[in-house]
């Protein structure tokens, strides 16, 4: 599976209303350190159980509305949604393993 | 836990040292490991680069990710994670090795190179580490644009202070520079433009506490010379640009640093530990420049490959140390004596 690509139109359907956890990376092209983030987030998309999880990534340039929403004021910013709530939140590069351990356990 | 995969090198940090380091080391057929938390560094938050011999222009992110590239093509493995401890131990012949831990990993490495850089420098008060990325922001270049229209504070005096309040005057309708000093340490081309724009400057002021609830609202800053003159500044954005520091929790101990904790090294980039080596900005070098930390990291590693020969009559082809290793391609595609 790879990630799913986010828009603010799409955000409701795609996030909200998952029946499974999802994790969002949202970046902008202008930052760096989302160049990073970007290419961990591919892989993790490659690797875990598209049953039991989805990986999102949402250009924060581009969907202003969402942006804005959830606040976000630092990126990259990696949010975890399940039942349409954020329930974990990191700012900053975040490792692979990390995020795979995250994923496990709300998807337990 | 699963056995640890041994290195010939481990490389600690991805800007211009550490992957230049890389690109050398596995040009020697070093079986080499990079662990960074990012790639690029300091380097990737720069917008523009013009004094890097032979290119013109880049920016930032493009260069660094040029190096990576460069490195990966050589074969260079990459792990991005944070480092949590560094070890020393023994082999069976008293020769030195290192384990290298993360969170969920640990490695071998037969030698390493320190190339992790300087980390922000934070301010220290009430609000600003339960506000990080809700409002406080280290990296100007990264998070300005999500603060169009909104009133936002600077703090610091030094050149990436007056980048970042130049960049944000145009986009935000107010923009506060904090100075604890009256003069600015940046450049005086970059001063006088700071006073052709809207910035109010609040100079002779630290910061004493940022308050919010899960996001910034105001800022309380106090007069230097009168700790009982307070101001409450109302905002939503404040970028701390004071400095930098060496991260030495990792390395205390292990290899000698100066008052500041930068590492010591020798003109041919060795730590005060046989095999252990330093480039770039974490050690006491006067320049934190890309061309010179990439100079560093080529430099740790050509030493770091003498150290391995030495040590190990290493021949720069990974195979035979008694230890479980594949060869790669690189090993038999590159004469090191050529490269």
């Amino acid at each position: 599976m790879s990630e799913v690509i986010l828009s603010d139109q799409s955000f409701e359907a795609e996030v909200l209303q998952s029946s499974v956890p999802v994790l969002v990376d949202i970046w902008a092209p202008w930052c760096g350190p989302c160049r990073v983030q970007g290419p961990i987030i591919e892989e993790l998309a490659s690797e875990v159980d598209a049953a039991k999880v989805k990986i999102a990534k949402l250009n924060a340039d581009e969907n202003p509305a969402t942006t804005e929403k959830y606040n976000i004021l630092s990126i990259p910013s990696l949010l975890v949604f399940k039942g349409g709530v954020v329930v974990e939140q990191f700012v900053g590069v975040q490792a692979k393993d990390k995020l795979k351990a995250v994923l496990e356990k709300h998807s337990a | 836990m699963a056995e640890a995969q041994v290195y010939d090198t481990i490389i600690i940090g991805a800007g211009a040292a550490g992957l230049t380091a890389a690109i050398y080391a596995s040009r020697r057929a070093m079986k080499t490991l990079v662990i960074s938390q990012d790639v690029g560094g300091q380097a990737a938050t720069t917008d523009e680069i013009e004094n890097y011999p032979g290119v013109d222009f880049s920016d930032g992110p493009s260069m660094m990710m040029k190096f990576k590239d460069q490195g990966e093509k050589f074969g260079a493995s990459f792990i991005f994670t944070e480092v949590t401890k560094v070890e020393k131990d023994v082999d069976a012949k008293g020769t030195p090795i290192f384990h290298i831990s993360t969170a969920t990993e640990r490695f071998i490495g037969h030698s390493v190179i320190l190339a992790y850089g300087l980390t922000h420098r934070h301010l220290g008060v009430p609000g600003e580490k339960e506000l990080g990325g809700h409002g406080v922001s280290y990296c100007a270049t990264c998070d300005a644009p999500l603060y169009k229209g909104k009133t936002v504070a600077v703090v610091g005096g030094g050149n990436s202070a007056v980048d970042a309040a130049l960049l944000l005057a145009k986009i935000c309708p107010k923009v506060y520079l904090v100075h604890r000093r009256q003069d600015f340490r940046a450049e005086a081309i970059l001063v006088e433009q700071l006073k052709q724009l809207q910035i109010e400057l609040v100079l002779d002021s630290e910061v004493k506490e940022i308050k919010g609830e899960g996001r910034v609202v105001s800022m309380v800053v106090y007069d230097v010379n009168d700790k009982a003159k307070e101001r409450e500044l109302t905002l939503q954005g404040i970028f701390v640009e004071v400095g930098f520091i060496v991260n030495s929790k990792l390395i205390e101990g292990l290899v000698e640093l100066d008052q500041r904790k930068q590492i010591i090294i020798s003109p041919d980039a060795e730590t005060s530990q046989p095999g252990i080596f330093a480039a770039g900005d974490i050690t006491t070098i006067s320049y934190k420049q890309i061309v010179v930390s990439a100079g560093w990291g080529a430099t740790a590693a050509l030493k770091a490959y003498e150290y391995l020969q030495k040590v190990k009559g290493f021949r720069g082809v990974s195979i035979d140390w008694g230890l479980a290793k594949t060869p790669t391609i690189i090993a038999t595609a590159i004469d090191p004596a050529k490269s």
